[in-house]
């Protein structure tokens, strides 16, 4: 199939992403503002299949929106929020925010600026046999090229788990 | 295949596997009552039409026409939302169910599905873990102890189960390499011995599909996991504040959520719409459908046979059941598999 109407799925998607970003911090309600990151995460999975990786993008909805922020959901549906949404929204770390948030963005700015080169200003033509076996494609790379990267990555979440694990039960 | 004809196409298939669900769902409501009314020697619903057969319809009329109560209490705005995220997730992932191979109709050859992608089954999780949220924020929303239980204990149980469920079909992957729907029926086709057929539930994947359509209860609030709603303690759990066709969505939902959990099972360990074929040229293009459905009818009906038969788990039995019994198992299985496939 040939691709439609790409230009208005990107900037829907964008629109929607950055939107529902600033919900996020701009929402009193914490519910709300964990909902609208949802859409972020959703609007982000709907990009990935934009790109052609179509695994990456349900991953993305698994993992993240599916998963993640259930959790998190759940630690907010529990605490008390009347009082959450009675007190200001600024606390005295806004210059400190600020400037590493400005810090960031010229960081990006100056990485798209110099190095691009090294980004694909053209899609990359021959997508159509890698859209089919992108599953794989991440599979073989996970488990070949970057072996050691991802089993360190796991241990690193094993370790996580079994912090959580010592901090949450009292005897073992 | 034009543009046009693509579109028209998808909107019958559209149209057509909506009402095939939704009539589904209906009539698995009937059949729930009736067959659970034979379980404990009573006749079911009898009086609308011969057997009762206009019930679902009778009982959608009274949903429509009661009264639409908003408590005065609740969060409006998620109040709304919640039914709407757990029908909509739930009627979604029928778009890449497959009912059949493909068919051809005059110039137009399509699937028997809305539409086939390669990450079919991906789609299908996602979807139902974002299902989860309907019936979290339903609890939530509707600022009643009950409703806050009951949703709680519905989305801490699936997001539990779903773990082990996701798992179970890792086995199935391994054997189809694809996340296709279709590509997994395919990879199943075909007998040994002229009669034993190559279902992945034969290819050493048994335990799996156990592990499958316990997780599959559980992650659709059935009995002998309905602990979400269960009316001894709550009342009726996460819509207990919910009245009228609100009420009738989640329901909806959850008869929804049993079809396709049901459409899987049979997709991904018994061999989908494989069964005999023979006859005319129509009559062969029809049988895979109704083979597919004989196995989603006996999946409703198992569904329905325990709820008819089993008690309730304690909260901590359904907890401990799903992660540190089905979780390892599930694990194991995809070790033992993977070792078979690489010995193979």
């Amino acid at each position: 199939m040939i691709p439609v109407a790409t230009t208005f799925f990107f900037y829907f998607l964008a629109v929607l992403a950055i939107g529902s970003a600033i919900a996020v911090i701009t929402q009193r309600n914490p519910v709300h503002a964990a909902l609208a990151l949802i859409v972020t995460l959703l609007a982000l999975a709907g990009f990935y299949l934009m790109l052609y990786a179509p695994f990456v993008a349900g991953v993305q909805i698994v993992l993240y929106a599916g998963g993640i922020m259930v959790l998190f959901l759940f630690v907010i549906m529990l605490v008390n929020l009347e009082q959450n949404i009675r007190e200001y929204q600024f606390n005295k770390q806004w210059l400190v925010g600020t400037i590493v948030a400005l810090a960031l963005g010229g960081l990006l700015l100056f990485v798209y600026r110099t190095g691009r080169g090294t980004f694909p200003t053209v899609f990359y033509q021959g997508y159509r046999g890698l859209e089919g076996d992108n599953t794989q494609q991440i599979g073989l790379a996970l488990y070949g090229q970057y072996m050691l990267p991802f089993e360190i990555a796991s241990l690193l979440l094993l370790v996580a788990i079994v912090g959580a694990v010592v901090m949450a039960k009292k005897r073992i | 295949m034009s543009i046009g004809t693509y579109i028209l196409v998808s909107l019958v298939k559209i149209v057509l596997a909506l009402l095939i669900l939704l009539t589904a769902v209906a009539y698995t409501t009937l059949l729930e009552r009736k067959v659970v009314a034979h379980i404990q020697n009573r006749w079911g619903p009898s009086r609308v039409g011969p057997f009762g057969i206009w019930q679902p319809l009778a009982d959608g009329l009274k949903f429509i026409f009661k009264e639409d109560l908003t408590p005065p209490y609740v969060n409006k705005p998620l109040y709304m939302l919640a039914p709407i995220i757990a029908l909509t997730t739930a009627l979604t992932s029928i778009a890449v169910i497959p009912i059949g191979p493909w068919i051809r109709l005059g110039s137009v050859n399509t699937p028997l599905q809305i539409t086939d992608i390669n990450i079919g089954l991906l789609v299908i999780l996602g979807v139902t873990s974002v299902g989860v949220y309907g019936v979290a924020l339903a609890g939530w929303s509707s600022n009643s102890k009950y409703s806050m239980l009951g949703g709680l204990r519905a989305s801490a149980q699936m997001i539990s189960y779903e773990i082990a469920l996701g798992l179970s079909l890792i086995g199935v992957l391994i054997y189809a390499g694809s996340f296709s729907l279709s590509d997994i029926v395919n990879s199943q086709a075909g007998v040994w011995f002229g009669f034993i057929p190559k279902w992945n539930i034969f290819k050493g994947q048994f335990v799996a599909f156990f592990i499958y359509i316990m997780a599959a209860y559980a992650e659709t609030n059935r009995i002998p996991f309905d602990l979400p709603e269960a009316e001894t303690e709550l009342v009726a759990g996460y819509h207990t504040e919910y009245s009228s066709m609100k009420f009738a969505m989640f329901f909806m939902a959850e008869y929804a959520n049993m079809v396709t959990v049901a459409c899987l099972a049979s997709i991904l360990f018994l061999g989908g719409w494989s069964g005999p074929v023979f006859g005319p040229p129509i009559v062969q293009s029809l049988l895979p459908v109704f083979w597919f459905a004989v196995r989603v009818f006996a999946f409703m009906f198992i569904y329905i046979w325990v709820r008819g038969t089993l008690p309730r788990f304690r909260y901590d039995q359904l907890m401990a059941f799903g992660w540190k019994f089905l979780l390892p198992l599930a694990i194991a299985n995809i070790v033992v598999t993977a070792f078979v496939v690489a010995v193979k």
